[in-house]
């Protein structure tokens, strides 16, 4: 594919979401989809930080931490401070990224599976940091958060006050949609640039990527501080669409979750992470019926996969990349 | 003096064993040294402690005067010295090619934003990393492998991968540990030809390895340990002549030392 057709590709992709499901949902009347839509949308924004940590070479297992940590920023600052849920989203994901920093300098120096258990820790201190900290009101959580207001400049409103809307369903689908195209766009600039290359250069061989002159440390810094920007940005826009935050919003099994979603997806494919998302979520909602079996069917069903298509679903599709 | 490498006195301790032991001498400019010894004398130790991946416990490396031993690898790599692994480490998924477009990193003349946002600058250096690694690739004879993925390679040619990484650095000294490893007379010989091909460009190299012929007809200078310590240094013929190497080596019964 040349990248005029890749550019044609993706915008034909993004106008299907942002006009061609919403027309579907109102033919169909289930309203109920955008929630479950925007659900996939927001988690793969998550996921796609857990992805960016394997491209360097580290199992992530606690996205979760900086999910809860950036919908507790927004949070306080729109219900304490009364600051615009859309200024809060960009203060969540770097208060996230700052934290990572501090984090990821000890941690990052960790491989393999001390990495894993490391961070599978995080997302537990997190919720006890939760139920801890005055500021968040503990096991209670904050509620009834007020829907994010309107964004106007120069008299021209860019975003409209979502409580004056009639579906603010669809508004949060939109906005989570676009959030997600913005991300993934930025992440694929990313992989695609040098930079990419010098994360894969990480993740093959760090001794090797030093000896030729790479600031090995400073880079996985850079990819966590990323990643945990992603997590933070999906956390502060699951804080507004419910409208609450609780310890218990993002759990070790949540974490979990964003890690197979990028297994499922691909950890070669930068899109890998809202297929996956895609159809784990998906997946998961499909086996209800199965009642008490359904976890067990549902794991059965992962390994199955992954045994079969260890590089993910997307590999299915896309052909072995030749090099060059 | 005007070496453009000194060691002094450097020691490394594991816990009790003693892996290199007051050692020191000087590189000179544009020379091909050899450091030998038996398996197990300590040539790795000392090669990853002048490059900085491995910190002395007691003496240190100047480099061009300035003390290199401390800092961090990426940093001596900066400043012009570069290792080569001793088992064949490359960046296994990735082409030939771009293992060593990838190696070009401190060439680059814009920071990481620089390539994330495409400036002009950032497409100059892929462009010219791009052109120097396929002149490396020619030069080195890797030309019919350029696209494949390195995992893929021969033995040989992955030996080669390593020296043109190292390559792609520009660098001012280069250590090679054990370059003809594995490799048969014609590969060896092949590559004899390349490591003086590379000092040829101006590259000081510092070279561990075992194959003695091989040794002795590319190095201008051997410098020889045994059990963490230096027991000798000179020319190819002096180490030749030299008892104590003599000694060292049929201590061992390992190799002969091509006399
Ligand atoms: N990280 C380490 N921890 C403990 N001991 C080590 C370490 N690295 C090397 N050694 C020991 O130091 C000694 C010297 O090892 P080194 O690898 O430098 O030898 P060498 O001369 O390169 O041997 P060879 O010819 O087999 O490559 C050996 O006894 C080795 O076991
Ligand atoms: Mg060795």
């Amino acid at each position: 594919m040349t990248n005029a057709t890749k550019l044609l590709l993706a915008a034909a992709c993004v106008l299907f979401l942002l006009v061609g499901v919403p027309a579907l949902i109102a033919a169909t009347g289930r309203n109920d989809l955008y929630y479950t839509l925007t659900s996939v949308a927001l988690l793969s924004i998550i996921s796609g930080g857990v992805w960016l940590t394997f491209y360097i070479g580290r199992i992530n297992i606690g996205q979760g931490a900086f999910a809860l940590l950036g919908g507790y920023v927004s949070a306080v600052l729109v219900t304490a401070y009364g600051i615009s849920f859309w200024l809060t989203l960009p203060v969540a994901g770097l208060v996230c990224a700052l934290a990572s920093v501090l984090i990821g300098l000890p941690i990052l120096r960790l491989r393999g599976v001390y990495f894993a258990m490391v961070t599978l820790t995080l997302t537990e201190v997190m919720r006890l940091l939760a139920l801890a900290v005055p500021i968040t009101n503990g096991a209670k959580g904050i509620v009834s958060i007020p829907l994010p207001g309107g964004v106007s400049l120069f008299g021209l409103t860019l975003i409209p006050d979502f409580a004056t809307l009639e579906n603010p369903r669809l508004a949060f689908y939109l906005a989570s949609v676009v959030l997600m195209v913005l991300c993934f766009g930025a992440l694929y600039r990313l992989v695609h640039s040098r930079i990419g290359h010098i994360c894969l250069s990480l993740q093959q061989n760090e001794e090797l990527a030093s000896s030729i002159g790479v600031n090995i440390a400073s880079i996985r810094v850079l990819a966590y501080a990323i990643s945990s920007f992603l997590g933070g940005l999906g956390g502060a826009m699951f804080a507004a669409i419910s409208q609450s935050i609780y310890p218990s919003s993002f759990t070790v099994a949540d974490s979990v979750n964003f890690m197979l979603n990028c297994f499922l997806g691909g950890l070669h494919y930068v899109l890998g992470p809202i297929l996956g998302t895609f159809a784990l979520y998906f997946g998961w909602d499909l086996l209800f019926q199965t009642g008490v079996y359904q976890l067990l069917i549902f794991s059965s069903a992962l390994i199955v996969l992954m045994l079969v298509l260890p590089n993910g679903l997307l590999s299915l599709r896309l052909p072995r990349k030749k090099g060059a | 003096m005007d070496y453009i490498l000194e060691v002094s006195n450097l020691t490394k301790r594991y816990g009790g064993l003693i892996a290199n032991s007051g050692i020191s001498f000087g590189v000179k400019e544009h020379e091909i040294l050899s450091v030998i010894g038996p398996n197990g004398a300590g040539k790795s130790t000392l090669f990853k402690q002048i490059a900085s991946f491995v910190t002395p416990t007691e003496g240190e490396v100047r480099f061009r005067g300035e003390r290199i031993s401390g800092l961090s690898p990426h940093k001596v790599a900066r400043l012009g010295v570069v290792r080569t692994f001793q088992e064949t480490t490359i960046f296994k998924t990735m082409s030939v090619r771009d293992n060593i477009i990838i190696a070009h990193q401190l060439r680059a003349r814009t920071g990481l934003a620089g390539f994330f946002f495409g400036t002009r600058t950032a497409r100059e250096d892929e462009a010219a990393f791009a052109r120097s690694a396929d002149e490396i690739i020619d030069f080195l004879g890797l030309g019919h492998q350029r696209h494949e993925i390195a995992s893929n390679l021969p033995h040989g040619h992955l030996r080669a991968l390593g020296i043109a990484i190292g390559l792609a650095t520009n660098p001012a000294v280069l250590l090679l540990d054990e370059p003809f490893a594995g490799m048969n007379h014609d590969e060896t010989r092949r590559a004899v030809e390349i490591v003086r091909a590379v000092r040829a460009r101006g590259v000081t190299i510092l070279l561990v390895e075992h194959d003695m012929p091989a040794v002795m007809n590319i190095s201008d200078r051997i410098v020889v340990l045994n059990f963490g310590q230096k027991i000798a240094e000179g020319t190819p013929k002096e180490i030749q002549e030299n008892q104590n190497v003599i000694d060292a080596y049929l201590g061992v019964e390992d190799e002969s030392i091509g006399m």
